[in-house]
């Protein structure tokens, strides 16, 4: 179960902000939240959204393991 | 080099003191504190969301590129997360170099980047409700200046 954390205005708009999920790959887990949540598909796919696996951030398909953080960024405010 | 995040209210003054001590070649020593706005009343409270882990580690990027560039002895930057009162320092930034121009250069250079590019999420709650934050165009227009 990879551990998805979504911050900032992606948490306000699915009203969560950490969860355990299944899913293979970081594909599979925008499916999976698309599915449930249209809303936050779509935004999870919105411009100038990043992502970041194991802390590190990646571009496109990434596999997860079992004990994968996944993070969902929008656009940062700076401080 | 030093940075951290904190959710508890610190003093700019005790920060400073800490940096500056048993520094004998350092010369210069420059700081920045930012302080949260009331904006006339229209910001009760600013709520600031990091990442962390990842937050201190992108931070700490560019903190390494400060220190190259401008031949840093050293830095430190601490800044405030979770919920942030007007008048309460939200962010201390300080730079020792041998010489005045590199502490004050690199200081600026490091909020401008704090400012308009770090892993933050930044919330105000007023009168009127709360919104979300996104940089100015004046702060990316300080960024884009180095």
């Amino acid at each position: 179960m990879a551990r998805v954390l979504l911050f900032g205005p992606l948490r306000d708009l699915a009203g969560w902000r950490e969860r355990r999920i299944d899913a293979a790959s970081v594909a599979v887990l925008r499916s999976v939240l698309a599915a449930e949540d249209a809303a936050l598909g779509a935004a999870l796919g919105g411009k100038g959204v990043q992502v970041a696996v194991d802390q590190a951030v990646v571009r496109g398909d990434v596999a997860l393991g079992a004990d994968s953080e996944v993070a969902f960024l929008p656009p940062m405010s700076g401080g | 080099m030093s940075i951290r995040l904190t959710e508890a209210p610190f003093d700019p003054g005790a920060l400073l003191t800490a940096f500056s001590q048993g520094r004998t070649e350092t010369g210069a020593v420059a700081t920045f504190t930012g302080i949260a706005r009331a904006e006339a009343g229209a910001t009760a409270v600013l709520e600031l969301e990091a990442y962390p882990g990842f937050t201190e580690a992108e931070i700490g990027k560019i903190a390494d590129q400060a220190r190259e560039r401008f031949g840093l002895h050293d830095l430190a930057i601490l800044h405030r997360v979770g919920r942030i009162a007007p008048g309460e320092p939200i962010v201390f930034v300080a730079t020792a170099a041998g010489h005045r121009r590199a502490a004050f250069e690199a200081c600026d250079f490091l909020m401008d980047y704090l400012k308009s590019r770090a892993p933050f999420w930044k919330k105000e709650r007023g009168p009127d409700g709360e919104r979300w934050i996104e940089p100015t165009a004046q702060d990316h227009a300080d960024r884009d200046r180095w």
